[in-house]
């Protein structure tokens, strides 16, 4: 994956650009030093390195709009960054941009229950949104896996999602607002505790915008009352396509599961390997959960399972209590771990109709034999957001690239099918070459031209999302100003 | 002006050289254009695709909303959104259209729960002031490749480009619906029991208050929805929650459709001479800001949706509702055409806001072709 080269004028002036950023953050807040930057080289897509100029971590929305309004008139890059979790290089620094970590700013603002929102610094973690509410019973819904050390900061840049999304949305669905600061300093207010937007829909633009448009430092998020109770169910089946299918029944027949959890066959194995969750050995396996009271959850569940065993299941297991609740999600819940444990893997992050299941899986296997690479397969099966792992060796030449170009065939087949390249991971630098293949010249014009309103220079994070074809001449207008 | 294809009014657009007033069924205009021709989208209708399974309807945009409904029912689903139907409080005539409902981000009741318009949208494809087809979205339930111009489209109105296809998520019919009626609730009494049921793990999916009722007295209303058992005991579960006041249950599933009907389409102002204002606000200060608007101006008529979220108020014709320093947004809905002129319909925004919006105006419309005006 190819970074735009540093520009040499600002590497030059290194000195003065950390003196200007010393000059309105406390001293702590600005990290130069070679050796202390190397923690801001990377996020959590860890093949890809490269220390910033330098880091800073402002406290407030005040101390980011100075950082923001300087590095504007040095005409230094900026990329913001959340808790460094991005899968997609969302935080990729270059040499030449200073990283905008907002995670010293975690402050709960604000709670109010009886109008269901919170108002919270973004660098709070997510789960801790969650924390934050929940001695009254409330949650924040969207759950990324990495919803424990994630922020919120990043889950608004990627628009983050979850397992629990089929039925609360993802995060544009439970932002009400933000206070977000623009690259030349500017501080925009915009929705907040009132439902939709009075003219256009900017925050929903915000939402999901990598960063590029703007660093968001404060959000109204939608609380919600915890459900009586919640319950999953298992089910094995002996073939993608019946699992694919059954899927598919389920929710046609107007059950509205709050999660749909598929695992095939490689994955099952791994995580049994790796968690020991008792899991059948089948070809494919569902785990679905619903909520409410002990006696809606039944009444769900009952339609679910006769749905279930229209289809010939080889297991069926429902949980009978809240340890055996746990032991269900347990290797689904292990399953990157279980990866991690065996092999280095790639997770990718297609959507597809949920129609398409069976036909993209039997061709992922397919692919899998022509690249030699073995894929397991664990995603959200109620909304087709599939999460495909590669399987490679990065000590062995070659293998990165080759499982590179393997996922990059993965998420072509996701668009030839009606899918998109990304479901929650955001585009990044992974993906960001590959946009052309979802979306045309004129698409990407569109979007771009949006990036030119918010973000004339071309500062804020600049060398994501888009291809970096796409977006040079814009970024070297930006270089040819210095 | 009624082009029979995307193409055909991609080229109408490129080849323009006047402002077009964009019109799919002509039941919601709001704002006031000051372009003269009409460029109608009802050419471009049918649904291209409807997956039940996958919960997911394409439609191009012109495609009646009754069509998309009536396919939708067929198989037990719905747009779950409620869009309101605006004929009956504006007066208006034709045949609403799904790209108006987009181009509206107009939603009804179940927005308070279940989310508005923009939150169903998966997918656009538009025309852009230059006459550039552009798509953005797809048609799957997650999707966060590159920026959401879809969210963008919904609610703008036609000032950012024509819709040409829309590409929804559609949900379940659920099986049973019931409807609780208390009486005679003050103001902020109901706006306390609409929020407690709201904060309630009960899933209301509807919550209203109409001050002057259907007859004359207050009434608040509470929807439940879903399996009927479940339906059963939340309802049971309401009832012990506000079993100091007297409620009544109403079962019947045509009555509480009736109801909930007469709560979306703000029936109670239907027919009625006023000026009609939409607020949307922070649910708790509904009450409040009410009583601030009574003691300043002729207020006739008003009814909280979404918990408190949304008022619809009427007052005498011609005056400025809107208070400086409103947290949320007011919108002018029916007013004659002066006073649409005189006041702005849709909430000034900030001037960083502001720059931001008309940035955006100027980059998808840069000749100013597309209904100029109609958000100012």
């Amino acid at each position: 994956m190819q970074m735009p080269e540093p520009n040499p004028a600002i590497l030059a002036r290194k000195a003065r650009i950390v003196e200007r950023l010393r000059s309105v953050l406390p001293a702590d807040a600005v990290i130069e030093d070679e050796m202390e930057t190397r923690a801001y080289e990377c996020d959590a897509l860890t093949a890809y390195r490269c220390p910033p100029l330098a880091a800073v971590l402002p406290s407030s929305t005040e101390e980011v709009a100075a950082v923001l309004k300087l590095c504007h008139e040095e005409g230094v890059p900026v990329v913001p960054r959340g808790a460094g979790t991005s899968l997609a290089g969302g935080a990729l620094p270059t040499a030449d941009s200073v990283i905008l970590g907002v995670a010293r700013m975690n402050d709960v603002l604000e709670v109010d229950y009886a109008d269901r929102i919170i108002r919270v610094q973004t660098g709070r973690t997510n789960l801790s949104v969650t924390g934050a509410v929940e001695e009254e019973d409330f949650f924040y819904a969207p759950d990324p896996s990495s919803q424990l050390a994630c922020a919120i900061a990043g889950n608004i840049a990627m628009n983050s999602g979850g397992a629990h999304c089929l039925k609360y949305g993802v995060t544009t669905n439970n932002l009400l607002g933000v206070t977000m600061v623009q690259m030349d300093g500017t501080v925009v207010e915009i929705g907040g505790a009132h439902l939709d937007a009075g003219g256009l829909d900017l925050l929903g633009l915000i939402c999901g915008s990598e960063g590029q448009l703007g660093v968001v430092t404060e959000a109204t998020l939608r609380i919600l009352r915890k459900p009586e109770g919640a319950r999953p169910v298992l089910m094995g089946f002996d073939s993608n396509e019946v699992a694919g299918a059954c899927v598919s029944d389920i929710i046609k027949a107007g059950v509205l599961p709050v999660a749909i959890e598929f695992m095939d066959r490689p994955c099952i194995r791994a995580t049994e390997d790796f968690a020991k969750a008792g899991y059948p050995d089948c070809e494919a396996l569902l785990i679905v959960e619903v909520e409410g009271s002990p006696a809606e959850i039944d009444e769900q569940l009952g339609l679910i399972l006769q749905i279930a065993r229209r289809h010939n299941p080889v297991e069926l297991r429902e949980a009978q209590s809240a340890d055996e609740a746990a032991r269900i999600w347990l290797g689904r819940k292990s399953a990157f771990g279980a990866m991690g444990n065996i092999n280095d893997y790639m997770c990718l992050d297609g959507t597809i109709p949920v129609n398409e299941l069976p036909y993209v899986l039997r061709r992922i296997g397919e692919m899998s034999k022509e690249f030699g690479l073995d894929v397991a397969n664990v995603f959200h099966a109620g909304d087709g957001n599939m999460h495909p792992l590669i399987l490679f060796n990065a000590n062995q030449p070659g293998q990165l690239e080759t499982c590179e170009a393997f996922g990059a065939e993965i998420l072509k087949l996701c668009v030839e099918v009606g899918g998109c390249l990304t479901g929650e991971h955001g585009v990044g630098i992974e993906k960001r070459d590959l946009m052309v293949d979802q979306y045309g010249p004129v698409d990407l014009e569109a979007q771009m031209a949006v990036k030119d309103v918010f973000d004339p220079a071309w500062l804020l994070n600049p060398a994501k999302v888009f291809p970096l074809a796409a977006s040079d001449a814009r970024r070297n207008v930006a270089l040819a100003a210095e | 002006m009624r082009p029979e294809s995307e193409t055909e009014l991609a080229e109408v657009i490129a080849g323009a050289s006047a402002a077009f007033h964009i019109r799919g069924g002509g039941t919601r205009a709001i704002g006031v254009t000051t372009a003269a021709e009409v460029l109608e989208t009802g050419g471009l209708s049918g649904i291209s695709l409807y997956e039940p399974g996958a919960l997911t309807l394409v439609a191009q945009a012109g495609t009646p909303l009754a069509e998309i409904e009536a396919a939708l029912a067929a198989e037990g689903q719905r747009l779950a959104f409620e869009p309101m139907d605006h004929r009956g409080l504006l007066g208006t005539t034709g045949e609403p259209t799904i790209g108006g409902v987009v181009a509206g981000n107009v939603s009804g009741p179940r927005r308070v729960q279940g989310g508005a318009a923009r939150d169903f949208m998966l997918g656009v494809r538009f025309v852009d002031g230059a006459g550039q087809v552009i798509k953005n979205g797809g048609r799957v339930m997650k999707n966060v490749t590159g920026y959401d111009l879809v969210k963008l489209m919904c609610g703008s109105w036609g000032t950012l480009g024509v819709l040409t296809e829309v590409s929804l998520k559609v949900l379940p019919v659920p099986e049973t619906t019931a409807c609780l009626l208390i009486d005679g609730l003050d103001e902020a009494a109901a706006q306390e029991v609409m929020s407690r049921a709201l904060t309630s793990p009960f899933e209301v999916t509807g919550a209203a208050h109409a001050p002057g009722g259907p007859g004359e007295h207050p009434l608040t209303l509470l929807r439940l929805e879903g399996f009927a058992g479940s339906v059963a005991y939340r309802t049971g579960k309401l009832q012990e929650m506000f079993a100091e006041r007297s409620v009544r249950v109403e079962t019947d599933p045509q009555r509480v459709a009736a109801l909930w009907r007469w709560v979306r389409d703000v029936e109670i102002m239907q027919g009625t001479g006023g000026d009609v204002w939409k607020f949307s606000v922070r649910p708790s200060e509904a009450p409040g800001l009410v009583a601030q608007l009574r003691a300043a101006h002729p207020v006739e008529r008003v009814l909280y949706d979404w918990g408190g979220g949304l008022i619809w108020i009427e007052c005498a014709p011609g005056t400025d509702l809107r208070p400086s320093g409103l947290k949320g947004h007011a919108t002018l809905i029916r007013a004659s055409e002066q006073t649409r002129l005189d006041l702005p319909v849709f909430q000034p925004e900030p001037p960083a806001v502001a720059a931001l919006s008309a940035g955006i105006r100027a980059r998808f419309d840069p000749r100013g072709m597309l209904n100029p005006g109609i958000m100012a």
